[in-house]
Formats: structure tokens, sequence, C-alpha cells
């Protein structure tokens, strides 16, 4: 019998290690392609991040209905993700915006406080998605939340100075978004790091689009990025954040409305974990997961796929 | 594929323009790029040309399964090139069944079915399983499956008698015998010639592929699909990787061939599947597979196989979301998959009903499209003539706000008022409810 060749990659690049929270958990670190035991010893397991959101106006009913009433409560509903089995928790901070309550910034920075508190879990902080709102609340709770190293969501090309500035005044960790595009990925990267972010205090998120949504680009733009990573671009060596709760978005995932499609509670979970196992075979380092049994089904494959199970 | 000059070797040197080409070497680079192919030259030897046939032909084997191609792959990663045949999804059905109870669970794969934007996504394959033991009722199932189900048909026995006679009953239907080990082997080798069907195999693992394929080359058959044995989504990960990278990268024969995985039922089933479709499968045998599972995996199977070159893009046509009437809001956008799939999303949200308009700019973004020339006010009121949609609703006609700049002229052909939309997508819902009142 013919000997089957060695097929190993031999890489010269890592991706950095990050470490989150009180430092007691950290993404990254990887020397090969996702889950190659063959080529990559680091057997790190993708962190996943369970989403609660600081208000459950326009919130799906349909995941709200997966979290027993918990989710009322953000704290609780945190915890519920740490029962879960949750590695991250990520505070969506969506009623900042004055039509949607305009909470005021040190009423904010309290709940990730007290979610911080209660969860001793690294914490990703997102904001409702306006710079000009944001950037106080993401000032006053980088400056509650001083032992744990947040995660701040995210900084894009066009504004990035104010988000990274704060990050940098209280060692907490940016985001760099870039959209869909390798290039732009490294763009962001630099720029935070010309800015003045250490290396240590980056993450970068190349948009995960869903299932049905354009996952096949962000499915090659992380491909392409891992793979320029490990054979040495140290600019594109920065642990790669996931979010996957876009597939809640996705009509086809949701719909209750063509009974032949089976029912939107099971089609929404695997919708939103396909997209996940997608992430993470691409080389996503954190996930961000909406519904609990998805993120429990990834949560198991992801051991497997490690042969920890 | 070889490179241009590894091709040119080979070639007579002789420059003689009968295959159309100035030079061997112009030929030559033609065929690395697979643009010709060596029936073009009449003056190569035929060693040459075998040396030439086999050297270009793909890393991982195409084998025909019914009217599908398996296989064919010539890359590892999908933004090299696009991949060739999207996996192939089969169900089970036991030869056990009463006609009645076979024709129900044909219904049932058939009813897999989806249409999705214009493209329709189905199951591909009836997996038939030989329960009975016997050789004679499987062959009269397998004949009875044939009248009642178009498509592919596997063959899953581990018994030579029954695979032959099975096979040969519906060898126009070029069925795949699924079943062949290292104990049956050579029996399985001889019931597929004898049927003129492709053969798939049962591996431990992927060194014992390798000897049972080297067995069947030996023996003058290639139609073989691989199972490689893969007992969880480590082994389906690694040991399909190392398959294709061994076939692609060191053109390593015994592992060129299409992959398959035979799962059971269930979550972990759906879950290997996906793995598989992400990482080189090219066939995945169900027991079950509920509606729930089938629309996200082979929504997953559509996108993993899209050209990464070529922007997806939708139909031009009128689409309704919700359910419009005559004094329903008419938005349009560009074809581009994202641009549709996210306005679509946003405008459900809404939870009113609009007409959805969507104008063929060939894949391109508003914006894109716009500065390109191909999102014209002329090209709208084409759409908008094509498919009546004015005559439809006389309902507000609502214009991306990225495009704001062409509402005049717009305005002025269609003959109706156009009112501004939003530029991001995600305010269609608010604007929605202030535009309509609600």
């Amino acid at each position: 019998m013919t000997d089957i060749p060695d097929v190993a990659d031999r890489f010269s690049g890592a991706i950095d290690e990050v470490a989150l929270g009180k430092g007691d958990y950290v993404a990254g670190g990887a020397k090969g392609m996702p889950f190659l035991s063959f080529e990559n010893p680091v057997k790190r397991r993708p962190l996943i991040a369970g989403e609660v959101f600081d208000t459950l106006d326009g919130y799906p009913q349909l995941a709200a209905d997966m979290f027993d009433g918990r989710q009322k409560d953000p704290v609780e509903w945190a915890l519920m993700w740490k029962e879960i089995g949750a590695d991250m928790i990520c505070v969506r901070l969506v009623s900042t915006d004055p039509s949607r309550g305009g909470t005021p910034p040190e009423e904010s920075a309290a709940l990730v406080k007290r979610i911080s508190d209660a969860t001793k879990l690294p914490i990703i902080v997102s904001g409702c998605g306006v710079m000009d709102l944001d950037i106080p609340v993401f000032t006053a709770v980088a400056e509650a939340v001083r032992d744990s190293r947040l995660i701040l969501s995210k900084a894009d090309e066009d504004d990035y100075k104010r988000l990274a500035s704060v990050a940098i005044a209280n060692d907490h960790i940016v985001v760099g978004f870039a959209n869909l595009d390798v290039n732009l990925s490294k763009q962001m990267n630099i720029l935070l790091t010309d800015f003045g972010v250490d290396r240590r205090n980056m993450l970068t998120d190349p948009l995960m689009a869903a299932l049905g949504m354009g996952l096949d680009y962000s499915y090659s733009v992380q491909e392409r990025i891992r793979i320029a990573a490990l054979m040495g671009d140290s600019m594109l060596q920065i642990p790669m954040l996931c979010d996957c709760t876009g597939a809640w978005d996705v009509g086809d995932a949701v719909s209750d409305e063509d009974p032949s499609l089976g029912d939107p509670r099971f089609r929404a979970t695997w919708w939103e974990a396909i997209t996940a196992l997608a992430a993470v075979i691409s080389g996503a380092d954190i996930v961000v997961m909406r519904g609990p049994g998805a993120a429990d089904m990834l949560m198991g494959y992801c051991d497997e796929l490690r042969g920890e199970i | 594929m070889p490179t241009a000059i590894e091709f040119f070797k080979l070639l007579p040197k002789t420059n003689c323009k009968e295959c159309g080409q100035p030079t061997c070497l112009a030929f030559a680079m033609l065929l690395s790029n697979q643009k010709a192919t060596i029936d073009l030259c009449p003056h190569v030897a035929s060693d040459a040309k075998e040396t030439l046939e086999e050297a270009s032909a793909p890393p991982v084997r195409t084998v025909k399964v019914g009217d599908k191609d398996l296989g064919g792959e010539t890359v590892l990663y999908r933004h090299e090139r696009r991949f060739v045949n999207p996996t192939a999804y089969a169900l089970t059905a036991s030869d056990t069944l009463s006609s009645d109870a076979l024709k129900e669970r044909v219904d049932y794969i058939a009813s897999l079915r989806y249409d999705r934007v214009g493209m329709m996504f189905e199951a591909d394959m009836v997996c038939l399983r030989n329960n009975s033991g016997d050789a004679g009722t499987f062959a009269s199932k397998a004949a009875e499956l044939a009248g009642i189900w178009s498509k592919g048909i596997v063959l899953e026995t581990r018994d030579p008698a029954a695979a032959e006679a099975a096979a040969t009953a519906i060898k126009g239907r070029r069925p795949l015998i699924y079943g062949a080990d290292a104990s049956n082997l050579d029996a399985m080798i001889g019931a597929a010639k004898a049927a003129g069907c492709p053969l798939g195999l049962v591996c431990a693992d992927e060194k014992d592929a390798v000897a049972l394929t080297e067995r069947c080359a030996a023996a003058g058959f290639k139609d073989l699909v691989l199972d490689l044995g893969a007992s969880n989504l480590k082994e389906t990960l690694e040991r399909q990787t190392v398959a294709r990278r061994a076939a692609v990268r060191s053109r390593f024969k015994p592992l060129g061939y299409p992959l398959m995985n035979r799962v059971g039922s269930g979550e972990y089933a759906v879950a290997t599947a996906v793995v598989s479709t992400l990482k080189y499968g090219s066939l995945v045998v169900f027991d079950d597979l509920k509606s729930y599972e089938a629309l996200p995996l082979f929504t997953l199977r559509q996108n993993i196989y899209t050209d990464p070159q070529v922007p997806i893009q939708v139909k031009q046509d009128l689409y309704p979301i919700g359910d419009p009437d005559e004094h329903s809001p008419i938005m349009f956008t560009t074809n581009f998959s994202l641009t549709y799939f996210t306005v679509r999303a946003d405008i459900e949200k809404s939870k009113i009903p609009v007409w959805l308009q969507i104008v063929n700019t060939e894949g391109l973004s508003v914006l894109t499209a716009y500065s390109a020339g191909k999102f014209e006010p002329e090209r709208v009121a084409e759409a908008f003539e094509e498919s009546g949609v004015l005559s439809k609703s006389d309902g507000p006609v609502i214009i991306p706000g990225l495009v704001t700049r062409m509402s005049g002229k717009l305005q002025e052909i269609i003959g109706r008022k156009v009112i501004v939309g939003t530029n991001d997508s995600r305010d269609i819902p608010k604007h929605l409810r202030s535009v309509t009142g609600q």
C-alpha cells in the first residue's frame, strides 16, 4: 500500500493570544487551520459569547421564549448564559438611543458592572450603533469596570479614534470592524495599531454574514484572513470575532407562515448553529450567539472537533 | 493541473497550427487553463495523450451517480476557484416497505424541496437499503423505486449478489452500489462492472481507503465513492481534509475520489452533514431529515458552491412581501442578493406588506450599480413595466435613499410621485411606518 503524503501545513505564523476579562479566558493562539490536530497543536475551543440586551423592545419573541422568563432581567439573563456554559457575555446597550428610552450612560455602566460582577465572565459591550450616542456610554462603562478587560465593539474605518481612545485610556480591548474585505480588515488593524492600540488589546470583526445572507462571502474572507495570518502576515494575526446572531434576521429561519418548513424554533436554532459552525471552521476565535440551543450545540460540536469528547 | 510547460513537453512542437493556435506553446497555455482539450491536436502521440488526459483530469475524479456528477473538484478553498459539484443529499428507504409505504416515503423525500429566490433546493437521491437480506426482494423494490423516483438512486447492501441483482434491474439509472469493504471487494467490483455502475467503498479510515482503492485500480475499476469511516465530527473534518489535500496538492490518486458520509438521523447527523458540506463531502446519506433541518442545510450547500467571483444575483421580478394589496407601498432595489436579502429582511421586520421590485443590475449593489450606469430610471421603469406593479398598486413608490438623485427623472417617466426612502436598510421599518401612517 502506498503511503499517504504528509499534508500537514507547517506555517510560520500564529494567531495572537488576547487575554480577556480577568485574564482567565484567552482567545486566539492557533498555529494551523481550525481543528486540524495534525497541524494545529493549540486545541483551544473558540469562545462562545451569549447575547443579552438592556431592553426587550425589538428583541424577537421566538428567542425570548427560550430563556424561561429570565431574559426580563439582564443580570439573570447573563447568569442563565453562564449556566448554559457560555464563556463570555455580549451586552447590547441599545436603550441608550433616545428613540428607545434614552438610558443615561451611568445607568448603562452600572448594568454592565452588575453583569460583570455577577457572572465573572469577560464582557463584550456593544452599543446602539450611533457613535455619537455610544461614546459617552462606552466611556462610562470603561471607567466603571476596572477589574475586567472589556471588549468594546466596534470601531470602523471612518470612526475609530474615539472608541480606540476609550479602550487605550482604560486598558480595555477594542474591536476593529471591516465589511467583508480582507484588505480592509488588515487596514483596520494597521489603523488601530498606528493610533496606539496595543496588539494584545485588539480583536477583528470581519462581518459574519448569516446563512443565506452572504455566508459564502464571510466564509471565504475568513479563510483568506486565517491563511494569510498563518503564512506570516502579522497585521492579520489578530483574533477574529464573529457575530452569528444575524441568523435571526433571516426570513426563512424564523418565519412561521409556511408550516411545511417545520417548527421555526428548531429552524432558527439550526440556522444560527450552521452559521456558527461555518464561522468556527473558517477561523472564528470568538462567536456571539443569540439562541441558547444553538450555543449549546456549538459548544458540543467544537469540543468534538477538538477531540475532547 | 499541470503547467503550460509540462503540457508543452508532451506536444509534438511542430507548430503545425492545426489545433487553431499559432504555436504549440500557445496551445499548451490554453490546455493548462482548461480552455482547450487535447483532442484538438491531431499529432500528439497516443501515450503522451494518455499522460496528458490523466494529468489534466481533475484531481478528484468525477463519478456520475444517476444524472448527477460527484467530485471533479480541483481546489482546497472556494476562494481559489468555484467548487464544482455540490454535495448531494440522499435519504434512505427500506426494501421491506410495502408499495404504498415506499410511495409515501418517496413522496416525503420529494417534499424536501424549497423555492428560494428563484432557485430550487431539493433532496437529490433515494438510498434503498437491503433490510430484507434477500436479493430478489432488493431487485424488485429497486425496480419499483425507479418507477416512482426519477433522480439518483443508492443501493445499500453488503451482499454482492443482492447488489448485482438490484443494480442490473435498474442499470439504465446508473445507481451507486454502497457497501464494498475489504471482505467483499472483489465480488462487489464484479457486481458494479456487470451493472456498469459506480461503487461506494466503506473504509475503516483513510489508510484502509488507500488499500481498497489500489485493489480496485488494479482490477481496472475507478468509478468509486469513498466513505472514510469517520465516526465523529473531528474524523469527518480531518480525514476529508487529508484526502482532499493529498488529491489536490500531491495528485495522490488512491484518495482522489468523491467522498461520502453515511449518517443516521437527528441533530448529530445534520451536524456531520454540515461539516461534510463545508469540507469536501460529495454525498451524505441520511436515515431521515426534517424540513427544519433540510432548509438550512440546503441553503448552506447553495452558499458554499456559489461562484466566489460572481456576486450572487436574484431574478429581476416582483416579490410580494407579506400580502400586499392595491394600496401597498412599492419599493425597489438591485438584484445583488445581499442587498435583496437585507432589504427583504428589514421590510419583513416592519410587518407592513410591500411590493418589492427587483431590478437587474447584474449583481451590483445600489451605489456601485448607479455609478456603473446599471441602475438608472429607465431600467427601473422597464422593470415596473415588465411586472405591471404600477397597475397592481396605487401605493407610494419608494426610491432607495442612496439614489435620490434619480427620483425626478423616474417620477417623470412613470408619471407617479416618488418618495425618498432611507440610506440604510435597517431604517426601513421606521420609514415604512411613517409613510403608511401605521
